[in-house]
């Protein structure tokens, strides 16, 4: 029996009603595995001893109807530690790392019962928008295997949406979450920067860097982020505010909301077949009641540069650690303290991000600080300004979470900067600390599109509220690869 | 040619706090190498860095103890580099907007007062140590890496050597007495680098600096500085150039030695840290530290002067460290009078430590029984030759001294009914030596005191004594 494909709300149905023991999901979840991943590549290292083990004791304990997530199997990105559990950020550097402790994240989803079942492929070091810069394995599109699934969480958006586990926990720091969930069809929630504890999430770029959640359905999103949510003491960057119940507002109208298109989120460079699945969404949010204004969100054109100056800037430091002395790959034949760090890192980093800690290290530099560093913060303030003016008038921004559907694998590797443009719609809402949510947006030539939802700081409910009640209205989400659910 | 010297000082403390700045380690000396560390310390992936309020607080303190302005709005800085000790490869500390600016410290050289400004004082952390073995490799200690120290920038305004001596010198004390840091340099709570250069008279620009590193006491400083300053000078008479280099003291040569030559500026790629939010020092912070900051030597000193009459140069010796200080004024407050504290703290006692190696904090005397003991002595109770023995045991031994010398019989004998028969019996056997005091002959009193006191075991007070042999010595 397989219970591919299921959400997390059918399967809580299932444990609870006595029809399924999570013993029984987590086995027939490691087949499903076993038969899709050779295909997806979706999985870096497999937990199957672990989560079985785990599965037992959640059927011993019982689950009650409040623990949704428990004798669930999830997965994790590989950016995430995991106790006990190789993590290696899908880099040479740490091939062989086994974290001494849980991230934050994990260890509130394993107190609420979720079975970890592995670890998932990503761009390495979450630099990346394909999974192509994974130093393993190339993760394929569940739709076209001839496609890239997106990127950074280019691993757990394929699991998800080819079937294998109803939920993945991914990292966004420029578009991570979001624009692999809209190349594979499925919901992907980037919270509020704050929003979630980032204690054991392997730092790409500490200011932007959020943990969330990819998952078949936006109950699955509100469900997940009701367990990750919250104030930690081991991240001082995380906001001291209550967690409210996120599936409070689900199913509740949206009549008289009032949605922003910005005119820039059309422009040039969007696919027009995929801005007339945006129309057509601003159309339907009208048929439910809200009003959808056309609004202007001037600073967009700079949040690339900006971005990419620092992400890679915090990313140079950030990275620094790996350098071959207390963990991870060492260059072998040394000889001398100046050697290890070279070679270590020459040969345990992979090109793009060589890339990136260049940049970074440039723009960090004397004499390029002010040019570069600072000038990009001051772009950062103007584009949050843009967002703060548009949320003076608008509960909620939508828009495309990108330019086009998936792309080809290889199409874009030898050429970074075409590469960078494409989240220069997902990247604006890290640079401001926005809650965004990319949902199902139908098809374009076959492949799925995602409309990106944008809510004000901490108001993940709202942009919740939305997105359930256009999923509901489109059923867009039933759509899955090879025909419907 | 005539030169004029430049000096600026670098001093790092370190706070005297119960964990790290960055981390819930503790604190602790003498640990095995890499016990008190965690994975923040270690560096590890995916760990997260977190503010010690109490450690600011520290650093607060010393900056109002330094009359310096605390900085409100400031947040934390990488330093970037890459070294082993260093796990993260970036130290945090604070470089755009530090703790404090602008204070200073009074010093005095050759009787004359100076002002030496303090341009900042910023919070960070320690790294850890790297040693190098015989075995061939180089091993990495990271129990002190992340120990919260803070970093006081002096002004260039030290000219001679001996004003830098006496500015550490106070330094080391004002932080003394706020009680956020040991300040001891051998145990490396307090670390110095130095920044020299030399100039010739009416030059505008300052010379080629040079600094110097690894010095461990005050008198390294000095010496340093000295040979460092000649040898500056003489390299330009000779028509040479001052490279900038940092060299190091080596005290067994008496002269500084070539480390490495600086070639333009380190760049360490400061940015502000993404990982801590920026701190507000409220004005409610900052009267709360106020309110615990103890009250500063050189107020103490003036204290001492003015209302117990203690010589200032006394008073100066009892305030070279807060724990000298507050025992002194802990023994005046148990009643002792104060200028008979003072002989006794600055002679017996210091005596005894420093032939001992030990600190106030490592015997067994207290205020009181010092009080007490001096009180023995007030009251005629003890003779100041038997305050010596009773010293020696409250030294060692957490007992009363009131008690002592009960249980061992040392009271003075001080009562004429008791002391007259003795007296009398000493006379009735040396007649001569009342012949020879009545001719003149004052030394016959010395020896007849020195019978009675044999007779006695040395507890008859001699001031009785004296008044009763008189009387007795008429009579005949």
């Amino acid at each position: 029996m397989s219970y591919f494909n299921q959400d997390i709300t059918k399967l809580h149905a299932a444990l609870t009603s006595g029809q399924l023991t999570a013993a029984a999901l987590t086995h027939a979840t490691f087949e499903d595995i076993k038969r899709i991943d050779p295909e997806v590549d979706a999985f870096l290292t497999l937990n199957e001893e672990a989560a079985k083990a785990a599965a037992a004791a959640v059927d011993a304990a019982g689950i009650n109807a409040d623990q949704p997530l428990a004798g669930v199997p999830v997965g994790i990105k590989d950016n995430i530690v995991t106790k006990g559990l190789k993590t290696t950020a899908a880099s040479k550097i740490l091939n062989n790392f086994v974290p001494v402790y849980d991230a934050t994240v994990v260890e509130k989803l394993q107190a609420a019962g979720a079975i970890i079942a592995g670890k998932l492929n990503l761009d390495e070091f979450a630099m990346g928008s394909s999974t192509e810069n994974s130093a393993f394995k190339t993760t394929k599109n569940a739709w076209d295997h001839t496609r890239v699934p997106g990127g950074s969480s280019g691993g757990s958006a394929a699991a998800v949406a080819s079937g294998q586990l109803p939920m993945a926990l991914g990292t966004d720091t420029g578009g991570s979450i979001r624009q692999p969930a809209a190349f594979n069809g499925i919901v992907g929630l980037k919270p509020t920067y704050g929003r979630v504890s980032r204690w054991g999430v392997i730092a790409f770029a500490s200011s932007l860097d959020v943990v969330g959640s990819l998952t078949r359905t936006v109950r699955d999103a509100a469900l997940t982020l009701n367990v990750i949510a919250g104030h930690d003491d081991k991240d001082a960057t995380t906001a001291a505010l209550a967690v409210p119940d996120y599936t409070a507002k689900l199913g509740a109208s949206i009549k008289g909301m009032k949605i922003a298109l910005p005119e820039e989120y059309l422009g040039e460079g969007v696919d027009p077949k995929v801005a007339a699945q945006v129309q057509k969404a601003a159309d339907q949010f009208r048929a439910l009641g809200a009003t959808v204004d056309t609004v202007s969100l001037p600073h967009t054109k700079y949040a690339v540069p900006a971005y990419y100056i620092i992400a890679s800037s915090e990313a140079s430091s950030n990275l620094q650690r790996f350098d071959g002395i207390r963990y991870g790959f060492r260059a072998k034949d040394v000889k001398n303290l100046e050697d290890v760090y070279v070679r270590s890192r020459s040969e345990g980093f992979g090109p793009e991000v060589k890339r990136r800690i260049m940049l970074g290290t440039f723009s960090l530099s004397a004499g390029f600080y002010d040019a570069y560093f600072k000038k990009a913060a001051q772009v950062r303030t103007l584009i949050a300004r843009d967002f703060e003016q548009v949320f003076a008038n608008y509960d909620l921004i939508i828009g495309p979470t990108t330019p086009t559907p998936a792309f080809k694998i290889g199409a874009k590797v030898t050429d970074p900067l075409t590469m960078y443009m494409n989240d220069i719609l997902t990247i604006p809402v890290n640079l401001a600390g926005l809650p965004a949510l990319s949902v199902p947006a139908g098809l374009v030539d076959g492949l799925p599109v995602g409309l990106q939802l944008i809510g004000k700081q901490f108001d993940e409910q709202t942009l919740l509220q939305a997105a359930d009640a256009f999923e509901q209205a489109t059923g867009y989400q039933d759509a899955i690869p090879g025909g419907a659910n | 040619m005539n030169f004029e010297t430049t000096i600026g000082l670098e001093v790092h403390v370190e706070l005297k706090t119960k964990s790290k700045m960055y981390s819930p380690t503790p604190v602790s000396y003498g640990a095995a190498p890499n016990v008190n560390t965690n994975v923040i310390d270690w560096g590890f992936p995916g760990t997260l860095p977190t503010i010690n309020r109490g450690a600011y607080s520290y650093g607060i303190m010393v900056a109002l103890a330094l009359h310096a302005d605390i900085t409100r709005h400031t947040h934390f800085d990488r330093k970037n580099y890459f070294y082993p000790d260093n796990p993260k490869a970036y130290q945090i500390t604070q470089s755009e907007t530090p703790l404090a600016t602008n204070g200073y410290v009074e010093i005095e050289v050759g009787g004359k007062k100076k002002r030496i400004g303090i341009h900042e004082l910023h919070v960070e952390e320690d790294a850890g140590k790297n040693s190098h073995e015989d075995d061939g490799y180089s091993y990495v200690d990271l129990n002190r890496q992340g120990t919260p120290l803070v970093e006081i920038v002096s002004e260039p305004d030290i000219a001679t050597p001996e004003e830098a001596y006496q500015y550490l010198e106070q330094l080391r004390q004002i932080v003394q007495f706020t009680g956020a840091s040991d300040v001891k340099m051998e145990e490396g709570s307090m670390r110095v680098d130095t920044n020299l250069s030399v100039r010739p008279i009416g030059q505008d620009g300052f010379g080629t600096k040079t600094e110097i590193k690894n010095l461990n006491s005050f008198n390294h400083v000095r010496d340093g500085l000295a040979f460092e300053q000649k040898r500056q000078i003489q390299l330009l008479m000779a028509g040479g150039a001052v490279r900038q280099e940092t060299r190091r003291w080596d005290p067994a040569k008496k002269e500084t030695i070539l480390m490495r030559v600086k070639e333009g500026a380190d760049d360490y790629r400061y940015f502000p840290e993404p990982d801590l939010p920026p701190v507000f020092v409220s004005q409610q912070w900052i009267d709360e530290v106020k309110a615990k900051l103890p009250e500063a030597p050189a107020k103490r000193r003036a204290r001492y002067v003015k209302d117990w009459g203690i010589p200032a140069y006394d008073a100066g010796v009892l305030t070279l460290t807060m724990e000298m200080a507050n025992f002194f004024e802990a023994t005046v407050a148990a009643g002792a009078d104060p200028k008979q504290a003072s002989n006794w703290l600055m002679g017996e006692v210091s005596g005894y430590l420093n032939a001992e190696h030990l600190e106030l904090k490592d015997v067994a005397l207290t205020p009181a029984h010092l009080a007490g003991m001096i009180n023995l002595i007030a009251d005629g109770t003890i003779s100041s030759k038997i305050a010596k023995k009773v010293f020696q045991e409250i030294i060692k031994e957490d007992v009363d001294p009131k008690a002592w010398v009960e249980e061992k019989g040392l009271v003075q004998l001080s009562d004429p009914a008791k002391l007259t028969p003795i007296i009398d019996d000493i006379l009735d056997n040396n007649a001569q030596s009342i012949d020879d005091f009545k001719n003149g002959k004052s030394r016959a009193i010395g020896f007849l005191v020195g019978q009675i006191m044999k007779q006695t075991h040395g507890k008859a007070n001699p001031k009785v004594v004296n008044t009763i042999l008189m009387t007795e010595i008429k009579k005949r």
